[in-house]
């Protein structure tokens, strides 16, 4: 991959909001399921997770679709962790408004916010405020511009199609000590890499499944395209799916029937194959995209998949549909107690 | 290049997008000859060709097809009711789209469910000779998933078309690629790959591949 990164190592954690059940396996109201996800990122917080973000949703079973809000809640019992969007749909949503959202909680968490920019794998968004999934490149190519513009703060001049004209524009709240971390995430797009590498975001990989392996050339691609563009070299950060537990055994037991009924879900409305026991148990392993087990199996999986990919970050998304409260506290505690520092650990052994 | 050994078909790939790399990198690894194009000038495709397909060369789609003995169409569908079907004429087109209107939108042209997303291709590239495959796999695991011929855990590929001698060459390639292939004689019966299909996504060998078809066309085909 050629020079060895020299980003600091993050280690964060990613919530799409997932409704969870309460002990007698019942869901939980959208309200409290917001709630929690409060309590989720003030723990993260106290045990030590570098990063906690929040995934926008527009659907009954991810019901977070103001994730600045919640972030805004957890930004005032914090004082620590970095918080951010995983994933803004910025297509669907108006680059100026996200603007002013992460800047404004950019200054109640003293420099805390950052933002990944993308389309997410749901498009819920898109009828829901008008527009039209036909015209995503276009969407998502103007609006990342005049994004990328907004951040460099100062007046703004900036015309497109999808939205109306800026001439010297000043938008506030002005950042204090200049623009806020932000993010492409891609998930298999080679133009969204040269994208990002082009308004200068880093790259986050959203790896949900397969083997992970397989975004090196990703990497090199992005390396590359900063290289041709004179760019500086930029952070890259691997988002994946999973569960820690304090065994092997239970971790996967805890995830699997979970994982399955909300995979069969999603494949009627979006044609994904329902998982087998077989394809589960390949994609927890080395070879797959999922990181469920003990907090010594994801660490090793998260430290042999960093150095593979080029990058210095690594998202966990926890949870999945159904799961309690209590298993995503223990989850996450477990995390930020035990695998991130066992990761760093391991990464460092290696010299990196 | 030239020789005295049967060459193996060229191969253009249209789209640089999510698939279009895919299958590009594992033909080249197969041994084809293999030529890539999008939208417009292959400069803006130089890069992504460079270091994503390796042995590739980027070029107009014009001059892409014009030397090819098969095209891979890999294009978002949303993008087919806008494509030239002229510049397909004549050629053996793999068709690797799907309809799938909860991610991509609803498309008019495919609304009619009597036929199966590659028939409502093949009436619009008429002059073309389509096959339906490839649509059934996941891109991100065409590369994973290839076995050597015999291997136990070799995967199936379903191969449709309504021209015997286009889905034999087009099935070659795929075996050559590391995938056993299932041949099926039309593009109406190729319906059975299409997303909530019995094989669509699915992992199975032959065998098992076969026997997913053979219990589902009475529901799928009713």
């Amino acid at each position: 991959m050629g020079e060895p990164t020299t980003f600091p190592l993050v280690l964060g954690l990613d919530t799409f909001g997932d409704v969870t059940y309460d002990d007698d396996n019942r869901p939980l109201s959208h309200a409290q399921t917001i709630r929690n996800i409060v309590e989720q990122g003030v723990l993260a917080d106290q045990v030590g997770v570098d990063f906690f973000g929040i995934g926008e949703h527009h659907t009954d079973d991810f019901p977070l679709s103001a994730s600045d809000v919640v972030l805004g809640a957890i930004a005032g019992r914090t004082t620590r962790v970095r918080l951010g969007s995983a994933v803004t749909v910025l297509s669907s949503d108006d680059p100026v408004r996200v603007f002013q959202r992460y800047s404004t909680l950019n200054a109640i968490s003293g420099g805390r916010a950052e933002v990944i920019l993308g389309r997410g794998s749901s498009i819920d968004s898109f009828p829901l405020f008008g527009y039209d999934l036909a015209d995503y490149e276009e969407l998502f190519e103007e609006k990342s511009h005049l994004f990328a513009e907004l951040l460099k703060g100062g007046p703004v001049t900036w015309q497109g199609k999808t939205r109306a004209s800026l001439s010297e524009q000043d938008v506030v709240p002005h950042t204090e000590s200049g623009p806020f971390p932000a993010w492409i995430g891609v998930g298999g797009s080679p133009q969204s890499v040269i994208r990002a590498a082009r308004h200068g975001f880093s790259l986050m990989l959203a790896i949900i499944g397969g083997s992970p392996s397989r975004f090196a050339p990703f990497s090199k691609l992005f390396h590359q395209a900063l290289e041709t563009l004179g760019h500086a070299a930029l952070p890259i950060g691997v988002h994946s799916p999973g569960h820690v537990a304090a065994t092997d055994e239970q971790a996967r037991e805890e995830f699997w029937p979970r994982y399955l009924e909300v995979i069969r879900h999603v494949s009627k409305t979006r044609g994904f194959a329902v998982p087998t026991k077989a394809s589960f148990l390949h994609e927890i392993g080395p070879h797959g995209a999922l990181y469920v087990g003990s907090p010594e199996t994801v660490a090793k999986k998260i430290a042999a998949n960093l150095p593979a990919l080029g990058a210095n970050r690594f998202e966990l998304k926890y949870g999945m549909g159904g799961l309690s409260h209590g298993a995503l506290m223990t989850n996450i505690e477990l995390y930020g107690t035990q695998v991130v520092p066992r990761v760093r650990e391991l990464l460092h052994e290696r010299g990196h | 290049m030239t020789g005295g050994a049967p060459r193996l078909p060229r191969i253009a790939v249209l789209g640089a997008g999510h698939v279009g790399p895919a299958i590009a990198r594992v033909a080249i690894a197969a041994g084809h000859h293999v030529t890539i194009a999008a939208s417009g000038d292959p400069e803006k495709i130089a890069l992504i060709t460079r270091v994503l397909v390796p042995g590739a060369e980027s070029q107009w789609a014009a001059d892409a097809v014009r030397d090819a003995d098969i095209v891979v169409l890999a294009i978002p569908l949303h993008k087919f009711a806008a494509f030239d079907p002229a510049l397909l004429a004549g050629k053996i087109v793999i068709d690797t789209m799907n309809y799938w209107p909860p991610t991509d939108g609803v498309q008019e042209m495919f609304e009619d469910r009597r036929y199966g997303s590659s028939e409502i291709v093949q009436r619009r590239l008429a002059r073309s000779t389509i096959v339906k495959t490839f649509n059934h796999i996941g891109y991100h695991e065409l590369e994973d998933e290839r076995r050597p011929e015999g291997s136990p855990e070799r995967r199936a590929l379903g191969v449709a078309g309504d021209d015997p001698g286009a889905v034999d060459l087009v099935a070659d390639v795929i075996e050559r690629i590391g995938y056993d292939t299932v041949r099926l004689d039309s593009l109406s019966a190729g319906r059975l790959f299409e997303p909530g299909g019995p094989v669509f996504g699915a992992s199975l060998p032959r065998t098992e591949f076969e026997l997913a078809l053979s219990v589902e066309p009475s529901s799928s085909r009713s």
